[in-house]
């Protein structure tokens, strides 16, 4: 309770940023971002099912937008970093706010997904980083042979040919979709947007799209093990 | 019906506290909870103990004095019910219960299952009037309100501030007790002229309280004994972004929490 030290009757109200809700509120904003990215990246992966020049092609027009490919990538850094750390601060307010654990504790009505947010979070941004180094920068590449900086389809294919990368892939994968299947709908508790008739629908929309996403992104691993993609 | 009780025993918040169990053989599957623990004390009393410090005033679930954790579940395994209503017959012959308080630190520790819920009461305080004009009392239908809004503002003024949902919370968030204060005066006419500022005053002083943050995961609403929804959060946080953004005063007073109980050795 540090905050609450001032005087013997009054203390300075906290600012959005310190509150609370005003933490939850960014959250859910910034995640909404990282969702559009999320739906946007998956959308331009899948172009590897159609030919080896389709997704060439697609990642070059990425490399060529310059200056506005750095805007983009700067709102999504910023997206990450703010939604990390207002996690961490919550987290350790949290952690503050409970001093004595339970002897014995039950949860009664969260969803496994609900309670592992903790959990998915921090793999899937070590996932993250290991993705970025492994076919951004190119760095990490575990493959056969060396990274090609034009052929993505190349990278792609000799990367995920490695089990462990693969493995590591749909492990993450299916932790994003554990960490979508609550924060879709949790975003828009956290803005203020609740209704008895439509947030049990807005819960089971959060599901299905935490699924097919999670299915995409998985397909493209299983397509490289399977030999289906070559 | 025999039962084991296993009791979070401390004297007072300087002492440490440990768990007690206690057989307790001549339980009536018609008595609450409380009163299982009255027969408890009774016996403890006899034996020349120190009986088991337990909150209770009304015992008809509406007073919100009651509440402890049973198994880890804030109010026990029967849902919409307080500890006071809680029947032994929803236990079998033989079960063992573990009785803890609250572990908040919002709620100080006062004695074995006793914390102090005074928290609630300054968020309560904190959000300031409702506008009522002087003069003779209003006229009963000078304001019309539409059921379904009655019943929207019922349901959330039904929160009797036990306090479960802080204590179920895996974060000790105050969230569902604070959304319902808002929820239940903001949604009413009379509530209306002061509905933005009075969240952002009962959110700063939930922050001065210490409570942790709402992860909207609805264990609060699982074991609520009035079954407040998770909606009230929602509209705790709406009023609190207008609020925030519309709110022209830069100083916002909270209350210090005084939470110091001073207790001495006697």
């Amino acid at each position: 309770m540090s905050a609450a030290v001032a005087g013997p009757h009054t203390n300075r109200a906290p600012s959005f940023w310190q509150s609370t809700n005003g933490k939850k509120a960014v959250m859910a904003v910034t995640g909404a971002i990282l969702f559009l990215f999320i739906i946007g990246h998956l959308l331009g992966n899948l172009q590897i099912f159609e030919s080896r020049e389709r997704l060439n092609t697609y990642s070059h027009f990425l490399k060529s937008l310059g200056e506005l490919l750095w805007i983009v990538r700067g709102v999504l850094i910023l997206a990450v970093v703010l939604h990390i750390v207002a996690t961490v601060q919550l987290a350790l307010r949290n952690r503050k706010a409970r001093p004595i654990a339970y002897a014995k504790k039950k949860s009664v009505n969260s969803s496994y997904a609900d309670r592992t947010m903790y959990w998915s979070g921090p793999i899937i941004l070590a996932f993250v980083i290991f993705h970025l180094l492994e076919f951004t920068a190119g760095t990490l590449h575990p493959g056969a042979a060396a990274f090609s900086e034009h052929d993505v389809y190349y990278n792609v294919v000799s990367g995920f040919s490695v089990w462990w990368v693969s493995a590591w892939y749909i492990f993450s994968m299916i932790l994003l979709g554990f960490h979508l299947r609550h924060g879709i709908w949790s975003m828009f508790q956290s803005v203020g947007i609740n209704h008895p008739r439509h947030t049990p629908l807005l819960k089971q929309a959060a599901l299905w799209i935490a699924i097919l996403i999670t299915a995409g992104y998985i397909s493209i691993p299983v397509s490289v093990l399977a030999g289906w993609v070559r | 019906m025999k039962l084991k009780l296993t009791i979070w025993r401390q004297k007072n918040p300087g002492t440490k506290g440990k768990f007690v169990t206690y057989p307790v053989n001549d339980v009536n599957p018609e008595m609450s909870m409380l009163e299982c623990l009255d027969v408890l004390n009774e016996s403890l009393i006899e034996r020349g103990e120190e009986p088991v410090a337990f909150e209770h005033d009304c015992r008809e679930g509406i007073c919100g004095s009651c509440g402890f954790m049973i198994s880890g579940v804030a109010h026990g395994p029967q849902p919409a019910t307080t500890v006071c209503q809680l029947t032994m017959r929803h236990f079998k012959d033989g079960d063992e219960l573990v009785l803890e308080p609250w572990r908040s630190a919002s709620f100080p520790f006062v004695k074995d299952l006793v914390v102090d819920r005074r928290a609630f009461d300054r968020i309560i305080q904190s959000g300031g009037y409702v506008s009522v004009s002087t003069g003779n009392a209003p006229d009963g239908n000078d304001i019309p309100v539409g059921k379904e809004i009655a019943d929207r503002a019922m349901d959330a003024a039904a929160c009797i501030g036990c306090g479960a949902c802080v204590a179920a919370c895996p974060n000790g968030s105050a969230a569902l007790f604070t959304g319902a204060k808002i929820a239940h005066l903001g949604i009413l006419p009379q509530g209306k002229p002061e509905q933005d500022r009075r969240a952002v005053r009962m959110v700063a002083q939930m922050h001065t309280e210490g409570f942790g943050s709402c992860t909207n995961i609805g264990e609060c609403t699982g074991v609520c004994p009035k079954e407040i929804p998770l909606e009230v959060i929602a509209r705790m946080n709406r009023d609190y972004l207008f609020g925030a953004w519309t709110e022209r005063s830069e100083v916002i007073n909270t209350i210090a929490p005084a939470t110091d109980w001073n207790f001495r050795e006697k």
